[in-house]
């Protein structure tokens, strides 16, 4: 199994350590609820060097990148950051992603670590634009700071001016003595910032950062997970995946169609203008238990989907859950059953956004 | 890691207490532990029948759904309905806090399970 370079941490701040995409990393410190309120109301840091780096370089980068990724890269300044996905041509998404635009002819791709490999296989593939694709995965480390006091921390720690480094941005600034590149964005809904560097500076930004502030908390990939859920952000596997288009999964403002061509356009365009077959929608629980993932979803005695993630959203205490349902039971209100182990238990369709983000848009 | 000596315990990290032909069943402390927080019991209902080592019941953590395990047949006399509204309480205090009574059919059932000494080498 991998270790990030933050391994030896973890373990000495007694971390519960699982695998995930074939890394030994930390589900949580003390407990998933208190990393998760830390976020919400305070700080936290998360070691998510396990995500992959993928540089795009050529005359042709731009052309490529917009060419395979559903969102508008033509529209891109410099600095900026865009979320969107690699679809196939049928419309069902290989990886969810970040594209960080440095320059026309160079792009950085943050992608997720269970898909690296898959990713570059399908990069390759359709390349005809002859850029180079290279993988800086395991020379490049991250971790996530994120909660209303990020920046205030971080600030301590940097002469750039983080008021002036907007939603969606990102620059290269020093850190603590290391060169780094900084964006304000992250994977909780709340403000803070992701630090991308070498495997020495992020382990000494890492220590420096907890050493200078009592009040951050280091947090595991459990909250990290139950905060993204909190503010429907969609987590590849569960609310994406290759039969979940970026469509059903109601992220259509991450697929621009006011643009040229790219992989599974005309199908996502078709699903769109027809409205998709299946929806994922949020649920909440009438009886009692929690909703997980991969549970049948019935109207009376007809599976008609499947919860994609549930919880009991740390923040609010609600028993609540998205589920990809067919689009016939996809109206607000309506009241279906999830099997869980051998009951029955009633739910209710309602928005999936159980949680209000606080990002500074 | 707490192993009292009185108790009797499976390797799927339950624990029973044997008292005047009742049966008290609960989880232990190292499974609260790996489970962390807990959040919903799913209870049983009493006068229902367990079987040894079948499921009775299942426990959920922020993460994760699991079965438990009884330990001992028998019909099931009281359930611990405290759990309900505190879940927690299994986390705080496992052994004070019995899951399931029930009504001890053979004991010699009992001979199958581990002791404290054996249990915490299971657990190493």
């Amino acid at each position: 199994m991998k270790k990030t370079v933050l391994h030896d941490n973890h373990v000495k701040l007694g971390a519960k350590m699982v695998e995930f995409a074939g890394y030994h990393m930390p589900i949580s410190y003390t407990s998933i609820t208190e990393e998760h309120m830390a976020v919400r109301d305070r700080a936290g840091v998360f070691d998510v060097s396990h995500m992959g780096e993928i540089v795009i370089i050529g005359e042709k980068a731009t052309d490529f990148v917009d060419y395979v990724f559903t969102n508008n890269v033509r529209s891109m300044t410099a600095n900026q950051v865009l979320y969107g996905m690699f679809c196939e041509a049928d419309g069902g998404v290989v990886d969810d992603l970040l594209v960080y635009k440095i320059n026309d002819e160079h792009y950085y791709l943050v992608v997720n670590a269970s898909n690296i490999d898959k990713d570059l296989t399908w990069l390759h593939k359709n390349n005809r634009f002859g850029v180079d694709i290279i993988d800086q995965s395991d020379a490049t480390s991250e971790i996530a700071v994120q909660g209303p006091f990020a920046e205030s921390m971080l600030q301590k720690a940097t002469d750039y001016d983080l008021s002036t480094l907007r939603f969606f941005t990102f620059d290269d600034m020093v850190v603590y003595d290391h060169d780094v590149m900084v964006s304000r964005t992250g994977y909780t809904g709340e403000d803070g910032v992701e630090i991308y560097g070498s495997h020495e500076a992020i382990k000494d930004i890492f220590e420096r950062l907890l050493a200078d502030n009592e009040r951050l908390t280091p947090c595991g990939l459990g909250c990290r997970d139950t905060l993204r859920f909190e503010v429907a952000l969609p987590l590849y596997g569960n609310e994406l995946s290759h039969d979940i288009t970026p469509i059903m999964a109601g992220y259509g403002f991450a697929v621009s169609f006011d643009k040229g061509d790219f992989i599974g356009k005309d199908v996502l365009k078709k699903q769109k203008d027809d409205k998709p077959s299946r929806r994922v929608v949020g649920l909440e629980m009438v009886d009692k238990g929690i909703l997980r993932h991969g549970y049948a979803v019935y109207s009376g005695e007809r599976q008609v989907g499947h919860i994609t993630t549930g919880y009991i959203a740390p923040t609010t205490g609600e028993s609540v859950a998205m589920a990809l349902v067919d689009r016939a039971h996809a109206k607000k209100g309506n009241e279906l059953e999830v099997a869980i182990r051998k009951r029955r238990v009633k739910v209710k369709v309602r928005n999936k956004k159980f949680y209000d983000k606080n990002t500074k848009q | 890691m707490k192993t009292p000596k009185e108790l009797y315990y499976t390797e799927s990290h339950e624990w029973v207490k044997v008292e005047d032909g009742f049966a008290y069943i609960g989880i232990t402390d190292y499974a609260q532990d790996s489970l962390g927080e807990i959040v919903f019991v799913e209870l049983p209902e009493e006068n229902e029948q367990v079987n040894q080592f079948e499921e009775f019941a299942a426990i959920e953590s922020v993460k994760a759904a699991s079965d438990l395990n009884s330990p001992v047949s028998g019909v099931i006399v009281a359930v611990n309905e405290e759990l309900d509204d505190n879940p927690e309480l299994l986390n705080e205090d496992p052994y004070e806090n019995w899951i399931i009574k029930v009504e001890l059919e053979d004991e010699t059932e009992l001979n199958k399970l581990m002791n404290a000494e054996e249990y915490k080498e299971h657990c190493e």
